[in-house]
């Protein structure tokens, strides 16, 4: 038996997460969940413990569900490190001290580096939001509508001044929705939803009708549209600004240029799986024609390609906060069976109920991904955007390395340094490869994504150093 | 530019933004206290010296780097503004010293 | 819609049916070098490359362009390095002005900085003994103790000993340099031909017939640059190119102000501002899996030299796979069977660059290579070895 200090570690504690670890604990694995963030929640139920948001009719109730996962998770005895980034997940080669069995994560709190062995690591890593590429899209006074919840939800901060979302998506309209509910005044919202879209989802419709999701987004939509002027069928879209965001310049339709003078733009079309730490690990991904995104590949139970890694919640394909939970727990029934803590047969009784929950939550995922699919043209964006805002690589370069031959975004990467940012290609990487999949007239799929490799997380080069080493590592530094 | 809303609870925090007296509240990341502060431009950057400032608010972007406590390129949403931090905006690459 | 940069010599009436003069397998920085060089010739040139995900050491390497320690064993090849780094400056010029992007070439003189006397010694004792083969072509260099060394660097760790120093060595972007060479490789007509996995050559009708993963393609020549794949290829000419890989981890951290004036072997300031640090050797085939430990181990040994990197967050890492012949030399040969093709395989693909494209180019395209060449041909490892 190999040393180990546990036998499962959830990473991430969204909803996936939090029901992950909280079930894998209670059954009896020793588990550690990690989280980058001072405290659990996740994105969704970001700050969800010390809100200092005390009306709890403008977060909704959707948000104060997530606390109801803390208690199961206090219950269950699995230990929670939050503030600990995880930047490496491998497993150790096959010739080392424990034949491979265990895998080694690298992790980084306060400050000093870590290496900690466990037998089975399940991601819950959610998602990011959707490269939003448009002309001044990197100014000041322009952040994603994701971060501004954030704002509202960890220290209830709202827009001052003319502001204006633009977008498409779920979030765009909740966020407005929240945003009247805390009193802060919206200037407009441009919408970006494609009006072809609606013909294209129309036949989905059926399967969303009886989903969880109609009564209340309607009510929620509707009510926005009451109260902020909307202005749909935005076909083209650029910031302005000096030093920080002044004017928005838009098109409706076939229309002329509008101009809208502003402080604030939130930008949203959409999240997509966070998939940097599972690419860095070496788990197959396979492209989302529906989702128009990559999606690290797994089976029914999560389990993905590489050995002894699961992945459950957004972070394997984008289905929403309740089918995250589900996922969690589907998954975590799964790596209960693979640590010989249940057998197959009781695994998939145990699943039964929270396979038909799941299913419930994600009726009406596809016509919703379909409605709110983004328009090309916000995906991969004319020559002079920003595509890679670490190193300030426009969509036109990307192109021009295509007409030198760059088949990918591995090659592009090399050539003009896209992707190679302490981002790690988080906000550039489905621009890139929608560009040139575009450029070459392929899909995405044959064009593919960045390689990626440890750390997915900076760490200090000191946190590096003082890692433990084996002979052989130092053996192969001690060569000149 | 953001505002707090009326009825929020937690402790007001005093730190420095280049060396100017500022006011958080406890829970605020760094990100947040500059923007709750009238800071949108944290930074420009160091290949064209564009202005910069946060923009995911959850770690991913990058955008955010400030100076913080001497030393550079910290992620100001991630980090907890803390009592007597001192804060510090950025032009272009850190000093390899701080 | 665009597709890849098929040359304009693709297209020529000459060329249908994929025939060219020259067919140059590999697409990295020996491959394009090469091709850069046969191109000027005024030779129809194609390059066959393989896709986005191909193991790639001209993505991963430290771009030195260096002489410093070189050539023990194989005098020729301190020379054979020593003027490549004499006319690099050139090549970079040339470059510039035909894509307009500056590879950053400068050449600033290099240091080894080392962490005891012991090591100290041990180095200068093996540059003399460098120095005093017979037809060594002798290059400047000088043995600094910490006290001399501490005036070039002031904030080398407190182990340092010292180090040695030659002013021939230097250091560039090399990702530019790999951009700059297919830029060329475009405005001069070559075509650059990427998803084509060479699976077989042919010796036909006095050339080759090349089946690749799309498609035949004719040449009068072939040029295998292919790195590791070469194995595997040259063969099929009746040349041999006998080269395993050696695993090197690289980190790189994040842009940093200017500080590291000269590159030293082992960790240099890039142009751009990352530091870079690669330090390590391994045997482990073709995995190109990071080891924490290994880099934990590059990273304590900068900090031994200069304690400040400390500080600096690691952005990046990766491990890319060295080409070594058994010697560790290149290996520059025709074959006697198949003439007209030749194999170009090397280790220091950067430093070497100028030499391949402005020198080996032209022999190639004129027929053969001299006499001076006959020192990197693969036949010297079947000779026993001396002990």
């Amino acid at each position: 038996m190999s040393g180990h200090d546990f036998d499962l570690a959830v990473i991430g504690s969204g909803p996936a997460g939090l029901a992950a670890a909280a079930l894998a604990a209670s059954r009896g694995l020793s588990t550690v969940l990690l989280d980058e963030q001072p405290e659990a929640g996740g994105q969704i139920y970001r700050a969800i413990t010390e809100t200092p948001v005390r009306d709890r009719h403008v977060l909704g109730p959707d948000y104060w569900h997530g606390a109801e996962l803390l208690g199961p998770l206090r219950d269950s005895g699995a230990a929670h490190w939050p503030g600990t980034t995880v930047w490496s997940v491998a497993r150790p080669r096959e010739d080392g001290a424990d034949g491979g069995r265990t895998l080694q994560i690298g992790l980084s709190r306060n400050g000093t580096a870590a290496m900690l062995t466990v037998r089975h690591v399940l991601m819950a890593t959610g998602a990011l939001e959707r490269p939003f590429p448009i002309p001044g899209w990197t100014l000041p006074g322009v952040l994603g509508a994701g971060a501004a919840q954030i704002l509202l939800k960890s220290s209830g901060l709202v827009p001052s001044g003319r502001t204006v979302l633009a977008g498409t998506g779920p979030l765009l309209w909740l966020l407005a929705w929240q945003y009247l509910r805390a009193g802060a005044a919206l200037d407009a919202i441009l919408d970006t939803t494609p009006r072809g879209n609606w013909r294209a989802a129309l036949p989905l419709l059926p399967a969303f009708l009886r989903s969880p999701y109609l009564g209340k987004g309607a009510k929620l939509l509707l009510e926005v549209r009451r109260k902020v002027k909307v202005i749909d069928g935005v076909t083209d879209l650029r910031a302005e600004g000096e030093g920080k965001l002044s004017a928005i310049v838009y098109r409706q339709g076939d229309g002329a240029e509008q101009r809208l003078a502003a402080d604030t733009l939130l930008l949203h079309q959409g999240v997509v799986p966070n998939l940097n730490l599972a690419n860095a690990t070496g788990c197959a991904q396979n492209w989302d024609e529906t989702q128009r995104c990559w999606r690290p590949t797994t089976d029914d139970w999560g389990a993905t390609s590489v050995e002894g890694v699961s992945l459950a919640g957004d972070g394997a394909g984008i289905g929403g906060a309740l089918a995250a939970e589900h996922a969690g727990r589907v998954a975590a029934l799964d790596v209960l069976h693979r640590l010989g803590r249940i057998d197959r047969a009781e695994r998939d009784r145990a699943a039964v109920p929270h396979r038909e929950a799941l299913e419930r939550a994600l009726r009406g995922r596809a016509f919703l991904d379909t409605l709110y699919r983004p328009a090309d043209i916000f995906r991969a964006p004319a020559d002079d955007t920003i595509v890679c805002r670490c190193e300030e690589v426009t969509a036109g370069a990307v192109r021009e390395a295509v007409r030198l031959g760059c088949s990918g975004p591995n090659q592009a990467k090399s050539f003009l340094r896209c992707g190679m940012g302490p981002c790690q290609g988080r906000l550039c990487g489905p621009t890139v490869t929608e560009v040139i999949a575009a450029e070459r007239g392929v899909s995405p799929a044959e064009v593919g994504y960045y390689r990626l490799r440890p750390p997915v997380k900076p760490i200090t080069l000191a946190e590096l150093a003082a890692l433990p080493k084996s002979a052989a590592d130092i053996a192969a530094v001690d060569k000149h | 530019m953001f505002r707090r809303l009326p009825d929020i609870a937690g402790d007001r925090v005093s730190f420095t933004i280049d060396g100017r007296p500022a006011e958080a509240r406890s829970g605020d990341s760094v990100a947040a206290a500059l923007l709750a502060n009238g800071v949108a431009a944290c930074r420009n950057t160091p290949v064209s010296g564009a202005a910069r400032g946060p923009y995911c608010m959850m770690g991913v972007c990058f955008d955010c780097l400030v100076t913080i406590d001497g030393t550079g390129n910290r992620q100001g949403c991630q980090v907890r503004v803390a009592p007597g931090m001192a804060v510090e905006t950025q032009d272009g690459k850190r000093g390899v010293e701080r | 819609m665009a597709e890849p940069n098929q040359g304009k010599a693709g297209q020529g009436a000459n060329q249908r049916g994929g025939e060219f003069d020259i067919a140059v397998v590999g697409g990295g920085l020996v491959g394009t070098a090469v091709a850069w060089g046969l191109a000027r010739t005024g030779v129809k040139v194609a390059v066959l490359d393989e896709g986005d995900i191909a193991v790639r050491p001209s993505r991963g390497n430290f771009a030195l362009v260096w002489l410093q320690g070189k050539g023990m064993g194989m005098p020729e090849y301190a020379g054979w390095t020593r003027a490549s780094t004499e006319i690099w400056a050139g090549f970079a010029d040339t470059l510039r002005q035909q894509t307009g992007i500056d590879v950053a070439y400068r050449k600033p003189g290099g240091f080894m900085p080392v962490l005891s006397e012991q090591e100290l010694e041990d180095r200068a004792n093996a540059m003399k003994r460098l120095h005093n083969q017979p037809d060594m072509v002798r290059y400047p260099y000088e043995v600094l103790d910490r006290a001399a060394l501490l005036k070039e660097m002031p904030f080398i760790g407190p182990e340092v000993a010292g180090g040695t120093y030659c002013p021939l060595d230097g250091h560039c972007n090399s990702l530019r340099l790999l951009r700059a060479l297919h830029a060329g490789l475009e405005r001069s007509g070559v075509a650059y031909r990427p998803n084509h996995r060479v699976d077989r050559i042919e010796p036909r009708d006095g050339g080759f017939r090349l089946t690749t993963a799309a498609g035949e393609i004719r040449a009068g020549k072939v040029v295998l640059a292919a790195g590791h794949d070469s194995a595997r290829l040259a063969p099929m000419v009746g040349l041999e190119a006998p080269v395993r890989p050696q695993r090197g981890h690289v980190i790189v951290t994040e842009k940093t102000a200017p500080f590291l004036h000269h590159p030293t072997g082992y960790v240099r300031q890039t142009d751009e501002g990352g530091v870079m640090i690669g330090d390590s050797f391994e045997e482990a085939g073709f995995d190109t899996t990071l080891r924490p430990g290994v880099s934990s181990a590059i990273a304590e040994r900068a900090i031994r030299f200069f304690p400040l990197l400390g500080k600096l967050n690691v952005v990046r890492s990766w491990a890319a796979l060295r080409v070594l012949s058994p010697d560790g030399y290149p290996i520059y040969e025709q074959s006697a069977t198949a003439p007209g093709a030749f194999v170009v395989t090397c280790h220091s693909g950067v430093t070497l660059a100028a030499n391949h494209a402005l020198t080996l180019a032209p022999l190639i395209a004129a027929g053969g290579l001299s006499d001076a060449f006959t020192v990197f041909s693969a036949r010297r490892f079947h000779v026993p070895q001396a002990a």
